[in-house]
């Protein structure tokens, strides 16, 4: 089977289609950037609360919203997470509600928030941890061990904690759901100490402002490192212009894919930053499969233009590029459809970034290479060899 | 088949079992549990995915840092006293963002020798200078600042970790955080509820017993209009509870004086006990230096008031019927036996030496590791299938060769991720995904290549020859660009950031072993075993 066989596309010739449709998915990127939503930072970077809460019911966010209102969280965003039969609600709050003294105090808010018919002097069973089950079992006794009741109630605690986490997904709606897993003396003494909200915290992140800081300031480092590295790099093997227009290139991908998270108002993560990453380095290993064969070329046909030997080598690589676009593309489409809520930033910036890194090393790269070329001749300069140091 | 192809096939073989090894050790059964339960024992999840804290400390150096320069001030006027040299006033003009800054007044000129000699002497930490209207300023040397905050992190740490060690959290991580100044990560496995932890290695728990002079007083200002609004040099403030009258519980505050005849560094043991009523208390005994201390100190002071201090509150007032040696009590009203507890094992850890504040928390409950431990594994499977069964069809016999490279790789990279105790996170199982995809890349560099120059009328072996040889060079250049990615990302990320680095260097690293070296040798053998001028199946 073959898709492409001697293709013989006059890419350099639509250098200015190519140009076109850059400049406007760049364009609007940078103005949503600039005027519109801005970089939508995601908390790592802002800073701010976190919560993400299971509920036992389908869970009214108007209801949930004025009830954050009340307890004067008057920012708070509230939105689903996942499908709505998980049952699952995000509820955000912005960098105020953490403070110096207490980064946990709007974490506590909310949790006051939810847990409003709370039996006086009860604990909740489904926001409780396993050491406080534990210790309870150990000061109540319900099983009357001797020796090893630090052992027995260690699993004890882990059985509730495992049930209501691993099998029941979060929440338990009943004490009767532990009994398959736990000691019936255990389930029958757990009523008089706790009782069953209606919802349990599953993920909680905080993070304050310093760190939010830090971690933006760590972020444009690592990128702008990144760049650095890969224009050395290439500088050293090839020559300093195939390195500058790899670095082009793949600036251009970063922009329109941070660009696109502006557009669509998707929050950037640490992870989001990591998947742009690993995109400087896709998006380069593409370029630097069409500069390879450039170089490989120019040996070999010495008469010929070089926008003519680059034409010639981005056909004969045509092949490799789609059918490698395609298999990574496949991959991270797998992981958008099926890796799961968290990882859901992640490989959209994937999945943005191998179209654009794909068509930017055929759009971008080889023809920058060109209009040096040009420039030079016409500056009446020796047209550069191009063919690079390196074997 | 030739001697040099065999060889290379046991290498193949060789490499594939000592990476299987790695990624499940021995296994006690061959069954697809027994094999799960082997390698998760060799792999080690991150927090993300078996859930837990994540919490980043700042200490604050400073309090450390003003410790010291308080006791450089008592040191000070000791030693000024001595010497009968008047002074003004020694004081810290700003102790919040200069702690290591005292600033002494009034002093005579020709005192400057006596100075001199008393900050070489007793103080050779701090350099001394002189400032305008007879005054001088001591500022610690910045060698010794820069040590002594060091030195703050490093025993926050210790003294953090038995505290942790002592609740039974298993496996914790607690080291400094390289990507910010004083910081500390705490990494807890398996606690999803951090609030108890966290109070407990927030509390300082600096212990002292000081003389009470005067108290307890309603408030603040109550105290000092007793005191004609002036208080004596050598006292201070503290609050606390009335321990009996009428007031009793209510807050109160008592005079006290500065120096402390006992401090927490004194304390030998620490256990939770009852009193006489049945309350929960703590119990405590000093070392035989703290106790000399305080025999000498009760001693002088029978029929006088002593008051327990913990983190600048009186705990406890007592009065001293007799000289005591070692031993004393904490109970400060209304504790818990929980409460009684955990103070007993903070005071046992020992002090921290400056107070701490929570820069980051995350923690992620068990159920959404498993979530996500499925969604990935769900998806990795989709991905890697999707790219195998696509090999298969698009190059037919080759992509045979080109699914085995691939899963070779996969179990290269898992076997790495077993031998490095790797952290596997659940981006790190997005870069097994990405490697999967990527790797599969330099197999499609080759055979396109091969393919080329089949058509430009190559026979079999030289093409496939001239295909490696070609797309060597193309796929160095791309891994190592891909890697320095990686690297970068590795030295700035945390967490499950660097997990990812982590698997997506450790996938390239294999793919040039598997996607190279095994893909040849398959093609060897498979040449050797054709006619000659018999058409590759690619």
């Amino acid at each position: 089977m073959e898709f492409f066989s001697n293709t013989n596309i006059d890419f350099l010739g639509k250098k200015w289609y190519f140009l076109a449709f850059s400049l406007v998915f760049s364009v609007a990127g940078l103005f949503s950037l600039l005027f519109w939503h801005h970089i939508p930072y995601g908390v790592d970077f802002r800073g701010g609360t976190l919560v993400y809460v299971k509920f036992s019911h389908t869970p009214n966010d108007n209801a949930l919203r004025a009830a954050m209102d009340r307890a004067g969280l008057h920012n708070a965003k509230i939105q689903r997470f996942g499908p709505v039969s998980d049952n699952e609600e995000l509820i955000d709050l912005d960098v105020q509600e953490t403070s110096e003294q207490a980064l946990d105090q709007g974490k506590t808010k909310i949790i006051n928030t939810l847990a409003v018919n709370a039996p006086a002097g009860k604990q909740d069973l489904n926001n409780s941890s396993f050491l406080t089950i534990k210790n309870y079992l150990m000061d109540k006794d319900p099983m009357h061990l001797g020796s090893d009741a630090d052992q027995k109630y260690s699993q004890q605690a882990q059985a509730i904690v495992n049930t209501r986490d691993k099998v029941q997904g979060g929440v338990l709606s009943s004490f009767d759901q532990l009994k398959s897993a736990v000691d019936p003396a255990v389930v029958a003494s757990l009523p008089d100490a706790f009782f069953l909200s209606d919802y349990g915290v599953f993920n909680v992140e905080i993070v304050g402002p310093q760190v939010g800081a830090q971690l933006r300031r760590q972020a444009l480092l690592a990128t702008a490192y990144s760049l650095l590295g890969m224009l050395i790099y290439l500088g050293f093997r090839f020559e300093l212009i195939y390195g500058i227009a790899a670095v082009v290139t793949v600036f251009h991908d970063t922009l329109i894919t941070v660009g696109a998270f502006s557009l669509l108002n998707k929050e950037i993560s640490l992870t989001v930053i990591a998947a742009i990453l690993t995109l400087i380095g896709y998006s380069n290993n593409d370029t630097i499969v069409v500069f390879d064969r450039i170089r490989e070329n120019i040996k070999l046909m010495r008469r010929e233009k070089l926008s003519e030997i680059v034409n010639r080598s981005i056909n004969q690589t045509l092949s490799r590029t789609i059918l490698t676009a395609g298999l990574t593309f496949l991959t991270v489409l797998a992981l958008y459809l099926f890796g799961g809520e968290v990882l859901r930033g992640f490989s959209l910036a994937l999945v943005i970034g191998i179209l654009i890194g794909t068509y930017s090393s055929i759009a971008i790269a080889a023809p920058i290479l060109v209009a040096y070329q040009d420039w030079r001749i016409e500056k009446g300069k020796r047209p550069s060899a191009m063919a690079g140091r390196a074997k | 088949m030739n001697k040099n192809l065999l060889w290379k096939l046991g290498l193949i073989v060789a490499v594939l079992l000592v990476f299987l090894f790695g990624i499940f050790g021995i296994p006690q059964s061959f069954s697809g549990s027994g094999l799960l339960d082997a390698m998760t024992k060799r792999i080690n999840l991150g927090l993300d995915l078996r859930g837990g804290t994540h919490l980043i400390l700042q200490v604050q150096v400073n309090d450390a840092v003003n410790i010291d320069s308080d006791n450089a001030i008592e040191v000070l006027k000791e030693q000024l006293n001595k010497r009968k040299i008047t002074f003004a006033d020694i004081s810290k003009p700003d102790a919040q963002n200069a702690p290591d800054h005292v600033v002494l007044k009034g002093v005579p000129p020709e005192a400057r020798k006596d100075l001199l000699d008393i900050v070489s002497e007793r103080l050779p930490e701090y350099d001394l200078g002189s400032g305008s209207d007879n005054s001088f300023t001591l500022t610690m040397k910045p060698q010794m600042l820069s040590e002594l905050k060091t030195k703050a992190v490093t025993q926050a740490i210790e003294t953090i970790r038995n505290r942790i060690d002592s609740l039974g959290v298993s496996e914790p991580t607690i080291q400094e955080h390289s990507l910010g100044q004083y910081q500390i990560l705490v990494q807890l496995p398996g606690v999803d509820d951090p609030g108890r932890v966290k109070d407990i290695m927030q509390s300082t728990a600096m212990l002292e017993i000081k003389q009470v002079l005067g108290g307890p007083y309603a408030s603040e200002q109550a105290a000092l209009q007793e005191k004609g609004g002036v208080l004596p040099p050598d006292a201070m403030l503290l609050p606390g509870h009335a321990a009996s009258g009428a007031a009793a519980g209510e807050e109160a505050w008592y005079l006290v004086s500065r120096v402390s005849a006992v401090r927490g560094k004194d304390l030998r043991d620490a256990q939770a006990s009852t009193d006489q009523n049945g309350q929960p208390d703590v119990s405590f005994t000093l070392t035989g230096e703290g106790g000399q201390r305080f025999y000498a100190f009760t001693s002088a002071h029978v029929g006088d008031s002593l008051g327990v201090v913990l983190d600048g509150k009186v705990q406890e007032v007592a009065n001293i019927k007799e000289a005591i040696r070692d031993t004393g009590t904490i109970s400060g009203g209304s504790m818990n036996q929980q409460q009684a507890k955990d103070l007993s094992m903070i005071l046992r850890s020992g002090a921290l030496p400056a107070g701490i504040k929570y820069l980051e928390e995350r923690s992620v409950g068990p159920s959404l590791g498993t979530d996500s431990i499925r969604a990935g594994v769900r998806a990795a499977i989709v991905g890697m299938l999707a790219v195998l069964i696509f090999m298969l069809i698009y190059y037919r016999a080759a992509g045979i060769n080109a699914d085995i490279a691939l899963l070779l790789n996969l179990v290269i990279l898992l076997g790495f991720m077993g031998y490095f105790d790797a952290v596997l996170t659940l981006p790190g199982i997005a870069g097994v995904i990405l490697t999967v995809g990527m790797g599969v890349d330099s197999n499609v560099l080759i055979f396109e290549r091969i393919r080329e120059e089949l058509r430009n009328g190559k026979t079999p072996p030289s093409a496939v020859d001239q295909g490696f040889s070609h797309a060597w060079i193309t796929i160095v250049d791309t891994h190592v660009t891909t890697i320095v990615s990686a690297a970068i990302l590795f030295l700035f990320g945390t967490g499950p950031v660097k997990g990812f680095a982590v698997t997506l260097t450790f996938g390239l690293l294999a793919n040039l072993f598997t996607a190279v070296f095994v893909s040849r040798v398959i093609f060897d053998w498979i040449l050797s075993r054709k006619e000659r001028g018999e058409a590759l199946s690619i």
